[in-house]
């Protein structure tokens, strides 16, 4: 019967971890007034994570943008509708590529970050500290940094998508010649901005909240040694990563539904 | 003789059921006065000051806050009361992207209105105290261990606390920032009339400034208290020992290892 047993003890892992990461989310979102109150702390914050996430995100957007007109351009001339490439690539980024990758890149640049900086707050004792002072860790670390993260996220996006565009306006019009009148006309005609721009922002900003949600509970909750942070920083990026995944087919599904 | 502030009553912890820490432990900590917890590694001094601090709830018996038993899922009172002590961490617990001028000053800034000015003058006057004004716009990364602790240090009584719980103060210290560290305990407990727990396994010192002596054991057992006179003139091996840094005693160097020739795999080859 030890199988069953490994399975229950399983079970009750599972479960505890999940309750364990639920009361968390309560007591952050508890902490978000306060943090609200000093703005400040979150400005700085965004500094930290945003600002310092720009250089990959429009990199990578730049590069994603190259890309994706080259290769919706080879499919688009097969059934002679390459004019539409403009609209294809606005698309793409804006619904779905945008919000992902940048998400999966916040995850891997800012979220390890994040985990690192507060698994190593606690190893050395940071989080004690304000405990001790009667600072409330939670409102003075966790909040501004998981609003710091929520804000971010969005307008990070937006900006993979812009610079995305350029890119694809560059290959399309520069390299394949496409007429540009065409390649931002057909934008204008087709993309909505409340269905296509306004569900992208609010998915990146759903993202923004899982991924920043992630990486503080790791960093908050793992062992306070160097294996201890270095395995919290691998599950940040794992546990991130396939939640927005996940949930981006939720919300696909939900918002771009044709019914 | 004066009131207690901190009262440790019957109190049994352990981190998880294996192990216990502090076995029926009761002691009392005398309001105004330096009390000094002397014991060998993990013999659970460091645990005792996470219990007064409310850090870890007590699995059995009470602890007593200026006369208020501490409750650590009352998070009201529990920081009502974290208000009244500083204490500085063994590894100094500093905020590394902070200058050492900014550690002092944040307590000040997040517990209090006081102006910048006000804050400049205070923070000035706790580096000063523990030798360090001139080193307050360095980074925490340009300051060498021993300075760092005097940094901790001077965070901890930033805010004037009413008990100061200091683990591991002489720690790392040469033997001049030691001498200054202890005579500082003392001056700052004179001084405010705060109380004072020394955490430390550096019998001299504390014999020096003490007030009060308890004596801890492996396993979270009293062994021993009284003035410094008192445990000095001890006759009992386990004070002995201890007080006297002695070799051989009731104290064991080895942890508890099955029999050597057993490990080696010798029993019954010769």
């Amino acid at each position: 019967m030890n199988w069953l047993a490994a399975i229950g003890a399983w079970a009750l892992r599972g479960l505890g971890s999940w309750g364990r990461s639920a009361l968390f989310f309560v007591d952050l979102m508890a902490a978000l007034p306060a943090a609200l109150r000093r703005f400040g702390l979150v400005v700085s914050q965004i500094h930290a994570i945003g600002n310092r996430s720009l250089v990959i995100i429009l990199a990578s957007g730049m590069a994603v943008g190259f890309v994706l007109a080259l290769q919706m351009y080879y499919a688009l001339a097969t059934y002679g509708a390459a004019e539409s490439l403009g609209l294809v690539v606005n698309l793409s980024l804006v619904r779905e590529l945008g919000p992902v990758v940048t998400a999966l890149l916040f995850a891997g640049r800012a979220g390890t970050s994040l985990t690192a900086e507060i698994g190593l707050m606690k190893a050395g004792e940071q989080i004690a500290a304000l405990e001790l002072m009667a600072i409330d860790p939670r409102q003075r670390v966790l909040a501004p940094r998981f609003l710091a993260g929520a804000i971010s996220m969005p307008l990070l996006a937006i900006m993979f998508s812009g610079i995305g565009i350029s890119g694809a306006w560059v290959v399309a019009v520069g390299l394949i010649g496409i007429d540009p009148g065409n390649f931002w006309s057909i934008q204008q005609s087709g993309v909505d901005v409340w269905r296509d721009v306004g569900n992208g922002v609010i998915k990146s900003g759903v993202f923004g909240i899982i991924c920043t949600a992630v990486a503080l509970y790791q960093g908050y909750v793992t062992e306070a040694t160097p294996e201890g942070v270095a395995y919290a920083t691998t599950r940040t990026v794992v546990i991130s990563s396939l939640s927005v995944l996940g949930m981006d087919f939720i919300l696909t599904a939900l918002m771009f539904s044709t019914r | 003789m004066s009131d207690p502030f901190i009262e440790i009553d019957h109190v049994t912890f352990g981190y998880d059921a294996s192990r216990t820490i502090l076995n029926d432990i009761s002691l009392r900590f005398m309001r105004g006065k330096v009390t000094a917890v002397l014991g060998g590694s993990g013999c659970g001094k460091t645990t005792l000051l996470r219990l007064i601090g409310g850090v870890h709830a007590a699995n059995s018996g009470r602890v007593v806050f200026d006369g208020e038993v501490i409750n650590v899922r009352d998070r009201a009172q529990l920081y009502r009361m974290r208000r009244r002590l500083g204490m500085l961490f063994q590894f100094g617990a500093l905020f590394t992207d902070l200058t050492v001028y900014d550690n002092v000053a944040f307590p000040l800034r997040e517990m209090t209105d006081l102006p910048d000015e006000l804050i400049h003058d205070i923070v000035l006057m706790k580096l000063n105290a523990v030798g360090l004004r001139g080193a307050a716009p360095l980074k925490i990364s340009e300051v060498s261990g021993g300075m760092a602790r005097r940094v901790a240090l001077a965070r901890a009584i930033a805010l004037d606390p009413e008990l100061i719980m200091y683990d591991e103060p002489f720690a790392g210290l040469d033997l001049i920032s030691m001498g200054v560290a202890a005579n500082l305990i003392r001056t700052l407990n004179d001084v405010t009339g705060a109380t004072s727990l020394v955490i430390s396994h550096d019998v001299p010192e504390c014999m020096a400034i003490s007030d009060w002596v308890v004596l801890l054991a492996t396993g979270g057992r009293l062994v021993a208290q009284g003035t410094p006179a008192e445990l000095m003139a001890s006759t009992d091996p386990e004070v002995r020992q201890f007080v006297r840094g002695e070799p051989d005693g009731p104290v064991k160097f080895h942890y508890p290892a099955p029999d050597m020739a057993v490990d080696y795999g010798l029993r019954g080859k010769a």
